[in-house]
């Protein structure tokens, strides 16, 4: 057990330390909120994803479609970090950073695109009200699919949209949070 | 977009599995104050040049030849400069191991020659194969297994170990 190799291959060394790396092309960071742990990244300064997704398989994504230099570099999303936490706790109706819809294809793009104009704060649309809005009248199962694909929740309203039954139908960050979400903007324009 | 075909993994899970890995062995190699320096070096070297690696394989292999390479830098810069290009190289020891764990040994490891003190650690500090250390030092397997067995057997009998 005590062979020259052995005692070769036990070295060991204390107080390693961690890399510091230059500025990532995709910065991201974990973000507990009242609506679970959403991973945040931006890239070029844009919002490229605020998802409830794990961080292998968002981080994975970010990799293949924007640049493979990602690194968990929180500092970077302290602007997306205080509007979504001011957001969340009624404090902001909108957000002025930019999105980026790298990790869409182009049909949740042109759904996703718009969002901000086709809804508004407190208020709710149905899957066939906005595939109508988007000239896709006919689409509003494939509408579902894709506001239910959405890399940038929350930033882009999807929780919004909910059946014609007013049922409000899924969300990737689970229907308690879509419940919350939509509970918080009636809160805010009833008393504002 | 679209320039990323090879399937490379996010920079940081790279980081997240290797980081201890190439400090120990930047450390094994330049010492406990240079090591941290080469790490250091090594991570930059990896994270500017990442984005053009045209396969995903052996990423560890890569990042540890990185490290050796960075080391060498170092090793080299410290070294006393020659006022004649022909001159002949002078003989210049690892670092000094009088305080890490196992001294008696890595004083022994510093002592050997440059290539073979570099084989001897890539292959057991770095637990790189015979391909991998031959990557890092521009060699071949066959020259790596050399220069690890001869390694191994000055050690021998500088420490008076028979296995």
């Amino acid at each position: 057990m005590n062979s020259l190799e052995d005692r070769l291959t036990r070295f060991s060394t204390s107080d390693l330390k961690p890399p510091v790396l230059p500025d990532a092309d995709v910065a991201y960071t974990l973000h507990d909120t009242p609506i679970g742990t959403m991973l945040l990244a931006v890239a070029h300064g844009r919002v490229v994803a605020s998802s409830f997704g794990d961080e292998e398989t968002i981080t994975g994504r970010l990799a293949r479609a924007v640049s493979p230099r990602v690194l968990r570099q929180p500092r970077a999303l302290d602007v997306v970090r205080r509007e979504l936490d001011e957001y969340l706790t009624g404090k902001r109706q909108e957000f002025t950073v930019q999105v980026d819809l790298a990790l869409a294809t182009p049909f949740q793009q042109l759904v996703l695109a718009d969002l901000r104009n086709h809804t508004s704060y407190g208020h709710t649309k149905t899957y066939g009200q906005l595939a109508g809005e988007i000239d896709r009248p006919k689409a509003a199962r494939a509408v579902g699919t894709a506001l239910g694909a959405n890399p940038v929740c929350v930033l882009l309203p999807c929780h919004r949209v909910i059946g014609a039954s007013g049922a409000l139908t899924g969300y990737a960050g689970g229907l308690e949070a879509k419940r919350y979400l939509l509970n918080l903007e009636k809160k805010r324009i009833i008393s504002p | 977009m679209g320039m990323v075909t090879v399937g490379l993994p996010p920079f940081q899970a790279l980081v997240d599995a290797h980081w201890r890995d190439v400090a120990r062995l930047a450390r094994a190699l330049a010492g406990p104050v240079d090591g941290d320096d080469v790490a250091q070096r090594a991570w930059e070297k990896a994270f500017a040049a990442y984005p053009g690696l045209t396969s995903a394989k052996n990423l560890r292999s890569w990042l540890l030849t990185i490290t050796a390479r960075c080391a060498t830098d170092v090793h080299r810069a410290r070294r006393p400069q020659r006022p004649l290009d022909d001159a002949p190289p002078i003989a210049v020891d690892g670092p000094d191991a009088a305080d890490w764990p196992d001294p008696d040994l890595w004083q022994a490891v510093n002592g050997l020659p440059e290539r073979q003190r570099y084989a001897i650690t890539l292959k057991y500090v770095g637990d790189l194969d015979h391909h991998g250390v031959a990557a890092a030092l521009d060699t071949t397997p066959a020259a790596s297994r050399r220069l690890v067995s001869d390694a191994l057997a000055t050690l021998r009998r500088t420490l008076g170990v028979t296995s």
